[in-house]
């Protein structure tokens, strides 16, 4: 019997201020080493490419941009790994909360 | 009909370019408007520049702006627009004099003097550094708290221009997506500097921000403005390839190698880069242009490492000799399952850079009354190849002048009546991938061909395979014509209609963007049949003197016109 190829979970919060509280569950091939970024992007090509996700370079942890709850801690999506459970991915409590992952991160900005 | 924000000077892109442009535009006494798709100062390639700018300031040992100029154009192997070249140079010293007033923080001697290390391609140590794996994010930083001192500048992120807004061949500002709300915003400006960057997201292995998706050039081209040099397409050599690293800036090697040395190797453990005209012997003194052809040469003969690129290889430099030089990230290593004294890495070529881009006259005017631009969009200072630490500085230089022009020329012309239809009419593009995106999903069905998302990675699959760093002239064709089918089939391509920050809709504007640029690069390729710097073709693999000269591309109608182009005096 051939064993199943590793695959990565992420369970990401869905909608926006003022929806019922939802969240959508997918799987995507594992890659030995990958970010849990990796794993969402992918989700955004094969599954839905709806899912709202911030994010600018790409896997250096530069930009910052892609801050978010992850398991309940704030990180970089861009740095956390798939494990072999399952990984919650909300936005970040305490900012303007715009759609899925995606938070108002420039308030401080003139004109935001 | 949707009333159109005023400003003085509109700047499109907040990168390093972008950054410098306004805060020069608002010293000049001009209101401005800076906008990124991204966040301000965090998108953009500044950011993800971890290395060193080239200048002549002459801190670290006597040096001069002319023998900066005589390295690039040598770099440039015959193509640099001597002009641009020489004001790059020329104004490359009081840039960084400036930034180091602003607090950047670059490195210092012992004496207190700017600490400069050499470079490959550079006859003088001319590279100053913050922290050789985070220069610039500290520029982008420096200039993030420049621009918000500035009461002139207001910031705006997260705005996707689609179109400039040009009437009877003058630039009136711009029309954009705002990603926050979903709404459609005009802008209206008597001057416009495109800062948008760079292309490098063409390709499958890129080392810039996702958002590099020759936003600039598309908009420039369907302006009616010229781009030169397109082909010429930077690739990075030793980008990290394997094992699989996140968290680091994939390029991270080469400061290891300013520091360390460390052995390029193929895949049967021996040296190669004297094969190809050049050595290694630990040193780290050969051109990009050079190691990216020879590694995928190797590839193509069999001796490549088991991910397809070369080994690098650090393990005859003791643990200690590591940890001297980079320490934090000698742990970050490990904790990637990465033990330098152990294993080498992989390393493999990685769209890095765009050589080409808009024609600029020194003052980064670009032939279209009203319409400037800044950095990485600005094409033809570096030619066929550019010099590594070249491009911070080009950042800073051009977008500092590009700032200044458009100020002068606020004085000079004033603000053009605005074209409400027009500007309309433009910003009605983003609705119609949701249009089909909507009878879509009225129908249960994917829309034609999928997402763009999905033809996003087609693409950059075909790129790198067909137009990245070897090329030939069937492949180039056949690149081609798909290109073309996709530009036709764009409108078939739908997007959710789902707000606010719709990524779908921006991977379709992306997509628009990345197609026009593809077709750009790859007609110019095509017609290049010879090999010079970042440009090989396995077809004509030497140089030819009668090709020392600029493809010039221009839209006209939907095709694209090809020119060949003498070398450009451009008076500074």
């Amino acid at each position: 019997m051939s064993e199943e190829p590793r695959r990565a979970t992420v369970r990401v919060r869905r909608g926006g201020p003022g929806e019922p509280p939802r969240y959508d569950e997918w799987s995507v091939p594992y890659e030995e080493g990958m970010s849990v970024l990796d794993a969402l992007l992918q989700v955004r090509q094969l599954h839905d490419p709806t899912l709202a996700v911030r994010y600018s370079c790409l896997n250096a942890n530069a930009c910052k941009e892609c801050s978010a709850l992850i398991d309940g801690k704030a990180g970089y999506l861009c740095t956390a790994r798939p494990g072999d459970q399952p990984v919650t991915c909300e936005p970040l409590p305490r900012k303007p909360w715009l759609r899925d992952l995606v938070v108002d991160l420039n308030s401080s900005g003139k004109g935001g | 009909m949707v009333t159109p924000k005023r400003t003085e000077v509109l700047v499109i892109g907040a990168g390093g370019a972008g950054m410098y442009a306004a805060i020069a535009a608002a010293r000049a006494g001009r209101d401005v408007l800076l906008l990124d798709k991204s966040l301000i100062g965090r998108g953009g390639a500044t950011i993800m520049a971890q290395m060193t700018v080239s200048a002549a300031i002459g801190h670290a040992e006597p040096d001069d702006p002319d023998l900066h100029y005589a390295d690039t154009l040598r770099a440039g192997r015959g193509l640099c627009n001597p002009a641009l070249a020489r004001a790059l140079c020329a104004d490359g010293p009081a840039r960084i004099l400036e930034m180091d007033a602003w607090g950047a923080g670059w490195a210092r001697q012992a004496d207190g003097r700017l600490a400069q290390v050499h470079a490959p391609g550079h006859s003088r140590r001319r590279c100053v550094y913050v922290d050789p794996l985070n220069t610039g994010p500290a520029v982008a930083r420096t200039l993030q708290a420049r621009v918000a001192q500035e009461a002139r500048v207001r910031r705006v992120s997260n705005l996707v221009v689609t179109d400039l807004v040009v009437r009877d061949g003058c630039c009136l500002g711009a029309v954009a997506v705002d990603l926050n709300t979903g709404e459609p915003r005009h802008f209206h400006a008597a001057a416009t500097v495109l800062a948008a960057g760079g292309l490098t997201r063409l390709f499958r292995r890129n080392s810039a921000s996702a958002n590099m998706t020759g936003d600039a050039y598309a908009l420039a081209l369907r302006a009616g403005a010229a781009l030169v040099d397109m082909e010429f397409v930077q690739f990075f050599p030793i980008a990290h390839l394997a094992p699989r690293l996140v968290g680091m800036d994939p390029i991270m090697w080469d400061p290891f190698r300013y520091k360390l040395g460390g052995r390029l190797l193929n895949g049967e453990m021996a040296e190669f880069l004297d094969r190809y005209g050049s050595s290694d012997a630990g040193q780290y003194v050969a051109t990009r242009d050079v190691v990216s052809h020879a590694i995928l040469a190797e590839v193509a003969a069999g001796r490549g490492s088991p991910h397809g690129g070369a080994y690098l290889d650090f393990r005859h430099v003791p643990d200690a000799s590591l940890r001297a030089a980079f320490g934090p990230v000698i742990d970050r290593l490990l904790k990637n399952g990465i033990d330098l004294t152990q294993t080498p890495v992989e390393v493999s070529p990685m769209a890095h850079y765009h050589m080409g881009g808009i024609r600029c006259d020194t003052q980064m005017a670009t032939g279209l009354p009203g319409l400037y631009a800044a950095g990485e969009a600005v094409g033809g200072a570096h030619g066929a190849n550019r010099l590594s630490g070249n491009a911070i500085t080009e950042a800073f230089v051009f977008g500092e002048r590009a700032g200044r022009a458009a100020a002068a020329w606020v004085q000079q012309a004033g603000l053009t009546a605005w074209d409400g239809a027009l500007a309309a009419e433009l910003a009605a593009v983003p609705q119609r991938p949701l249009a089909v995106g909507r009878a879509a999903a009225a129908h249960k069905g994917a829309g034609a061909g999928g997402s763009p998302a999905q033809l996003i990675a087609t693409l950059q699959a075909l790129m790198a395979d067909q137009v990245g760093p070897v090329r030939t002239g069937a492949g180039l064709e056949q690149a081609l014509e798909q290109i073309r089918a996709w530009q036709r089939h764009l409108s078939e391509i739908g997007a959710a209609d789902v707000h606010p920050f719709n990524t779908d809709l921006l991977d379709w504007l992306d997509l628009r963007n990345l197609l026009a640029t593809a077709e750009a690069v790859t007609a110019a390729a095509l017609a290049r049949q010879e090999s010079r710097g970042a440009h090989f073709r396995t077809d004509f693999p030497e140089s030819r003197e009668q090709a020392t000269a600029n493809v010039v591309l221009r839209r006209c109608g939907a095709a694209l016109d090809l020119r060949w182009t003498p070398l450009e005096e451009v008076r500074v």
